[in-house]
């Protein structure tokens, strides 16, 4: 049977060379190397989801009164667009369990993937010959952030709405996907990075081949990952919109919160002193610039120039196919995490409204705590995490050899 | 006589060759690791199995029977667990913990490299105008991909900032409240904040949402030239945030002791304050520029009306727009 469905597809095909090699194909393990497929999945449902929410969305933002099932909204004039979200959520059979779980498989797809960033980062997995799938994947995070955005929605000229949601739903995700298929296409032509272990070496891959131990393994991770996203769309409330009320622009009534993953842009926005830069009557440079366009800006200019900056700095142009352990290259993991530091305090600015409402400090005081943070806190966590690094380091390489141990 | 000895001997070598293939075949190396049999995982496997195609019958009867978003949730987000769980017990119990090695792929291929740049050089041997050729093509491939991305201008005007511009205050038009009701004078009361609108106009148009609080007379401080501007104490301001442009929304106006810090306008974006009793200027926050103020009076019935436009340029301060 199988020698005859190989025959079939190598005749026609030729496939038997590639699926000899694919059924082997050899994969490196350890757990922090699943934060990437996590993201991969999660896009899976993302799309599937996305696909049938695109059946009932009207992404128009006429005006229409409400008649339908919810009767705290009964009678209100609100845009179609918002009428048909509501319509999703009452009246689609397992509408609201799609859409819920489309927004929590955007919530996991983001964690997951910054996660798989950092991985990348703290274990050098993007130095040649792997930089260029490293850059290919910092534009994946941004079309992704880009897609949460458009698809927040907004409000403006009508035509403005429908042109966001084709980007929403078209342009973004094939760009997303197409990247992610370069992506995936240079890890595989490099093959997998591994930790160092007897018999791993740069030359020779160790691990389980794709048949027959990876598939269930990785099988079983992509329907664990859709059980959590179905469950907590079918279980944990996410966006209820219709608790909100249709937003009025005129009355500039809005309740609604920037989801969390804009923390980091409405912090910078929220902690930058307040000037602009001003020419006579003239503005040249908005205050919202420097928070909303430059900072993040920068992060993503940090990202794409590492693996040349430490080029420079340590002028190694080698192959490297092992990591490293990120308390071995102290100096990586520390402007790392120091960097990291800097994005996490403007991201929980972001929320000092909140705190203030639950833990009590005033709005106003937080402000110069956090500035006085962002000028502490980065320079801190770069010396404590250095010398963490390197009395890790040295214990275990006395360990291994006491020799060994750099004086 | 000659065909039948042809058909005798073609019998004979089928007959010798078909015993001799069954005995040439000899079994192939093994490319797999052996693993011990687990018929008991087997069975546990199987069970999941039967789980999960029962669980999926149940999200249908659940859907077709009212649709309960959080019996369809467990029952799809179940079956799929069950599904991870007996994927992941194949994977451990009924796969070997192979440890496969594979060479890494070489560093580069060194003959193919040197051979596309052999090719190249000798493809383009014949060309004697290699300069201007390039220049030729850059100049036609840039003018080309700027008139493919032309046709996209067609979606413009992006930004109408004419607009923006429009100006729907006037000297003696009225305010009202959202739903078109004329605000009179004596509606304002203090340490409340209320939202107007240019009577007749449209509401959407980003000058028209005004703010509008009593000050206590004794608080007022306005800028020179604005003494007028604030019958009984009641200011107007425009609605839109000079910083990011969002909604001045809330009023902080406290009515508890001992910390009575001044009554202010705030922007619940980004938490830029402005005091009404001094012409809307900043008391904190990112904001660059005041809130620009609308000179009012009080109408011959009480109700409230505008005197004239803005102090200034209403939103957020875009290149060019200033005070």
């Amino acid at each position: 049977m199988i020698r005859r469905a190989t025959r079939f597809l190598d005749e026609r095909a030729g496939a038997a060379p590639f699926l000899r090699k694919a059924l082997r194909y050899v994969f490196p393990d350890h757990w922090s190397f699943l934060l990437g497929e996590i993201a991969l999945y999660s896009f899976v449902v993302l799309v599937l989801t996305g696909i049938y929410l695109t059946l009932f969305f009207e992404p128009s933002l006429k005006d229409t009164v409400y008649h339908g099932s919810y009767e705290p909204l009964q009678g209100q004039k609100m845009s179609e667009a918002y009428r048909s979200v509501v319509d999703i959520s009452f009246k689609v059979n397992a509408g609201l369990l799609i859409r819920q779980t489309h927004h929590w498989a955007a919530d996991v797809f983001v964690v997951a993937i910054v996660l798989h960033l950092l991985r990348v980062f703290f274990t050098g997995a993007f130095r040649k010959p792997r930089d260029y799938s490293v850059v290919m994947s910092v534009p994946i995070v941004g079309a992704s952030l880009a897609v949460l955005v458009w698809g927040a929605g907004y409000p403006g000229i009508p035509s403005f709405e429908g042109r966001m949601y084709i980007a929403h739903v078209f342009l973004l995700p094939i760009a997303i996907a197409v990247l992610l298929s370069l992506h995936l296409l240079l890890v595989v032509a490099r093959h997998h990075t591994q930790f160092p272990g007897p018999k791993r070496t740069e030359r020779r891959v160790v691990g389980l081949p794709m048949v027959p131990g990876y598939v269930p393994r990785t099988l079983g991770l992509a329907l664990a990952v859709a059980a959590v996203l179905v469950l907590l769309g079918g279980l944990v409330q996410i966006n209820p919109i219709w608790q909100w009320g249709p937003y009025s622009v005129a009355n500039g009534t809005n309740g609604a919160q920037p989801d969390w993953y804009l923390g980091w842009l409405i912090g910078a926005l929220r902690l930058m002193p307040g000037f602009d830069v001003t020419i006579g009557d003239y503005t040249l440079v908005p205050n919202p610039f420097w928070g909303g366009v430059l900072f993040p800006m920068l992060v993503f200019a940090f990202l794409f120039a590492w693996p040349t900056i430490e080029r420079r700095r340590t002028d190694d142009r080698d192959v490297h196919n092992l990591l490293d352990h990120p308390s071995d290259m102290s100096w990586r993991t520390a402007v790392g995490a120091s960097v990291f530091s800097f994005v996490a305090v403007v991201f929980l600015a972001g929320s000092m409204d909140r705190i203030a409402v639950s833990v009590g400090v005033p709005y106003t005081w937080q402000i110069w705590i956090f500035r006085a943070g962002l000028l502490v806190v980065p320079p801190l966590v770069f010396v404590v995490t250095r010398r963490i690094c390197s009395e890790l380091s040295e214990r275990k390489w006395s360990e291994v050899e006491p020799s060994m141990a750099r004086e | 006589m000659r065909r039948l000895g042809r058909w005798a001997i073609a019998g004979a070598v089928l007959l010798v060759g078909r015993g001799q293939r069954r005995r040439q075949l000899p079994p192939p190396e093994p490319v797999v690791d052996a693993w011990e049999p687990a018929p008991r995982a087997e069975l546990l496997v199987a069970g999941l199995l039967l789980l999960a195609a029962a669980l999926a019958v149940a999200f249908i009867v659940i859907y077709a029977g009212g649709a309960d978003t959080q019996l369809l949730g467990l029952a799809l987000g179940l079956c799929f667990g069950t599904l991870a769980v007996a994927s992941i017990v194949t994977a451990f119990r009924l796969t070997p913990p192979e440890e496969a090695e594979e060479p890494y792929p070489e560093r580069f291929h060194s003959t193919e490299v040197a051979e596309v740049e052999q090719i190249a050089s000798e493809s383009g041997r014949p060309l004697t105008r290699r300069r201007l050729l390039g220049l030729t093509a850059g100049s036609a491939g840039l003018a080309l991909g700027v008139a493919l991305l032309a046709p996209v201008a067609s979606l413009g005007p992006v930004f109408d900032t004419n607009q923006l511009r429009r100006e729907p205050w006037r000297r003696g038009v009225r305010l009202v409240d959202s739903e078109g009701r004329v605000l009179r004078a004596d509606d304002i009361e203090l340490d409340t904040l209320h939202t107007a609108f240019p009577e007749g106009a449209n509401p959407e148009i980003l000058a028209s949402p005004i703010v509008v609080v009593r000050v206590e007379p004794a608080r007022l401080d306005l800028p020179v030239g604005r003494r007028n501007w604030a019958p009984g104490g009641i200011v107007a301001y425009s609605k839109v945030c000079t910083h990011a442009g969002c909604a001045v929304a809330l009023y902080r106006a406290p009515h508890f002791e001992p910390s009575r810090p001044r009554p202010a306008l705030v922007c619940p974006c980004h938490y830029s304050t402005f005091d009404p009793a001094t012409g809307g200027t900043v008391l904190f926050g990112p904001a660059g520029r005041p809130l620009p103020q609308l000179p009012l009076a009080v109408g011959p019935k009480g109700e409230l009306i505008a005197l004239g436009g803005f102090s200034g340029a209403v939103g957020p301060s875009w290149s060019g727009v200033r005070e």
